[in-house]
């Protein structure tokens, strides 16, 4: 075996003995952990060398080089600190997921009668089944992305969400994955299939939050489909520890009339990629994808946005924005491809950041690949420090230099977090935000010897 | 104190004063004498880029400049050692020539941290939010500002007029010992122009000072200052009474441009 093949070693011993834990498991099931671990033989994970140009800015070794045990042991965990570490409400249907596994205890029980099925893809009526069945390893492409092959190798609890034609008026759907505390560093694979039917709204947010402070492996897959008219007020929260490394895949495809709004808060990890990829299918298709991320220290945040115009009437707004201190790094590349027959598609896209300090840095790639010739873009990107003038006008109010930055900074965010209509997640963002913001090293001239 | 037996102390005292552009070196301040005591209002007039601004922004602190010689002092402190935030809590307050943009920053929560900071500085507690919302309420509509506007963003999207009545506001609630007015009635409609100056006249006082920078004696007919003194080149080219105003308004400017070079 070639050095390489051995620092998966890990992986796939966990596998074969999560296989056997399985204990009948179902055939499809089975032919799709398969190809999942054959494919992430194959692929591993990639590497920033030249010419990958998807990861050129981020490099994984450091992932790639540790051993992350599979929990198969399930941890248990206290409802009060989950509530407290995520934007829990207990009007909200929520699910949480313990490194991955479902946990019963904690969650709302399923709703599952003539109606939506929100609940663990692992307790699946037949009907269940049939249903996760068409549309579960079909949207992610495992043969391309080892991240996601590995995940889906290791398939088994999950959150399945699955909205009939025009549900509407449903509770918003939080889906909890927390990292426990553990004895050795741990990977889990959450797994998030959306089924939204024809003219349904629903509103659902993603946490990712830790009780552990080293190291670990949050490996998360996510499918979103969208019929024609549906209506999806998406969120994603990642707040894990300031060591963990956090990869997250997102493949959403939409129908016809369909409308995906997205907005996600990044903060922290020492590796953490945000990868999306929509699918903009049918005419009339719209997506919003928002995105507020922060860094400090040396930690690296990666926005991996990719938007595909496949049909004419299409339209894709991204609108990120990052704040970095210390010696951080964030990249951002927005890859939005207008297709051939993709007539009257309108794209904009903008990732505007903010450096607290001359050591944090930020690569960012706004590109647009336009094949079709009646179009809409526009595509802009901007990094620069907090504004010396407006530094001056606050301390000319009595406010010291740190201060001053707090409020530029929080007001600089507020653009990105006033967008949030799930109204006990943008309450916990307000308060969590400021509790978050990265220890700035801003030097002012004013700031006097 | 302005003392009935005559004798005046003085809040500030501008000596020799040159500043630079911190950027370039190039001098804008070539040595400014001034004195304003408690409870006197002086108006500073003077030609564009004699450096009118440059005098108020170099007392509040802009880093922009550098002070190169002489001193300023502040209720007998040395000013320029303290920082700007330093000296907006010692009661200096500049009402800005162009108010700046603070996007995302609330007025009202901006505006209670400048008076928390204030209160620090002096030992009491944070003012309380239904109090200051009574006070932020009252100088708002004391300024007539449209209280919608209050809800967006420090400054963003005001128009010319609605930033001076902002910085009224602010002036209103931190209730500063020396005011810096920086063409605050520059831009302003007839009956903003009163306001202003009535919120000026209001706030004078035998505890307070103010320097008003102005290009228009239309202002100092409803405020009347006790001194006028014109800047011209950097350098205080002539003071005197409200009356120089007047002459100014009718003379122009040149003749004592002729007489600062002559004075070379
Ligand atoms: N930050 C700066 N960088 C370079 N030059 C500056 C700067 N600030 C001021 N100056 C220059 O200094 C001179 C004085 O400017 P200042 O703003 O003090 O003039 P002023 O008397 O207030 O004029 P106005 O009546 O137009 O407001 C001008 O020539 C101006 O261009
Ligand atoms: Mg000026």
């Amino acid at each position: 075996m070639t050095q390489t093949a051995t620092r998966y070693d890990r992986y796939q011993a966990d596998f074969v003995h999560f296989q056997k834990s399985l204990s009948n498991g179902d055939a499809w099931l089975n032919e799709m952990r398969q190809a999942g671990v054959e494919s992430f033989s194959k692929l591993c994970f990639p590497t920033a060398i030249r010419g990958n140009e998807d990861w050129r800015f981020t490099n994984v070794g450091p992932i790639a080089n540790r051993q992350f045990a599979y929990p198969f042991e399930q941890a248990s965990v206290d409802a009060a600190q989950v509530k407290a570490l995520s934007p829990w409400d207990d009007g909200w249907v929520n699910l949480v997921f313990v490194d991955g596994r479902f946990d019963q205890g904690l969650s709302t029980p399923a709703m599952n009668r003539k109606g939506p099925y929100i609940g663990n893809l692992a307790a699946l009526s037949a009907a269940g089944q049939a249903a996760a069945r068409q549309h579960l390893g079909r949207h992610v492409d495992a043969a391309k992305n080892g991240f996601a092959a590995v995940n889906t190798a290791f398939v088994r609890d999950g959150a399945f969400v699955a909205l009939p034609d025009g549900a509407a008026d449903l509770p918003p759907v939080h889906l909890v994955f927390v990292a426990s505390r553990r004895p050795q560093p741990s990977v889990a694979y959450p797994r998030i299939l959306v089924v939204a039917g024809r003219n349904s709204k629903a509103t659902l947010l993603e946490s990712y939050v830790t009780l552990a402070d080293g190291a670990y492996f949050t490996d998360g897959v996510a499918e979103v489909i969208l019929q024609e008219g549906a209506q999806m007020q998406h969120y994603r929260l990642m707040r894990e520890a300031a060591e963990a490394f956090h990869i997250g895949t997102t493949q959403v495809r939409q129908e016809k009339d369909s409308t995906f709004t997205s907005i996600s808060f990044a903060r922290g990890a020492a590796i953490a990629r945000n990868q999306l990829h929509v699918a903009l299918d049918a005419p009339g298709a719209s997506c919003f994808i928002n995105g507020l991320y922060l860094t400090d220290g040396t930690q690296h945040i990666d926005n991996n946005i990719n938007i595909d115009h496949l049909k004419p009437h299409t339209t894709s707004d991204l609108y990120f924005k990052g704040i970095l201190a210390d010696r951080s790094r964030a990249v951002f590349s927005g890859r939005v491809i207008v297709h051939k027959d993709a007539q009257k598609a309108y794209a904009l896209q903008s990732d505007k950041n903010l450096l607290l300090s001359d050591g944090a840095r930020i690569n960012t790639k706004p590109s647009l690949e336009i094949y079709a010739d009646d179009v809409q873009c526009k595509h802009g990107a901007t990094a620069g420090a907090v504004a010396e003038e407006a530094i001056f006008y606050m301390q000319a109010r009595g406010l010291d230099v740190e201060t001053a930055t707090m409020y530029l900074v929080q007001g600089f965010a507020r653009e990105v977090i006033d967008q949030i209509k799930l109204d006990g997640f943008r309450q916990y963002l307000e308060l969590y935000f400021i509790e978050s913001l990265p220890k700035y090293q801003f030097r002012s001239k004013n700031q006097g010897p | 104190m302005a003392s009935t037996n005559g004798t005046k102390q003085p809040l500030l005292e501008v000596r020799g004063l040159r500043a630079a552009v911190t950027a370039t070196g190039q001098e804008i301040l070539k040595g400014v004498d001034l004195t304003v005591n408690v409870g006197e209002v002086h108006a500073v007039m003077g030609p564009n880029g004699s450096g009118k601004s440059t005098l108020v922004n170099v007392i509040a602190g802009r880093p922009d400049f550098a002070v190169t010689a002489g001193q300023v002092h502040y209720a007998g402190q040395d000013l320029l050692a303290m920082l700007p935030d330093r000296r907006a809590r010692e009661g200096v307050f500049l009402a800005f020539q162009y108010p700046v943009e603070l996007p995302g920053v609330r007025p009202w929560q901006f505006m209670k941290a400048s008076v928390d900071a204030l209160r620090k500085h002096r030992g009491l507690p944070e003012i309380g939010a239904r109090e200051f919302d009574a006070m932020f309420k009252a100088a708002v509509k004391e300024m007539e500002m449209d209280a919608d506007l209050m809800k967006r963003s420090v400054n963003e999207g005001f128009s010319g007029g609605e930033k001076k009545r902002n910085e009224m506001i602010q002036l209103a609630l931190m209730e500063p010992r020396l005011a810096l007015l920086d063409e605050t009635d520059s831009g302003l409609d007839i009956d903003a122009l009163k306001t202003v100056a009535a919120g000026v006249n209001k706030r004078r006082g035998p505890e307070r000072s103010v320097l008003l920078v102005t290009h228009y004696q239309r202002l100092l007919g409803y405020i009347t200052p006790d001194f006028v003194h014109v800047l011209v080149d950097g350098r205080i080219a002539l003071s005197g009474g409200p009356e120089l105003a007047h002459e100014l308004e009718a003379k122009g400017y040149d003749w004592l441009k002729e007489s600062a070079g002559t004075a070379r």
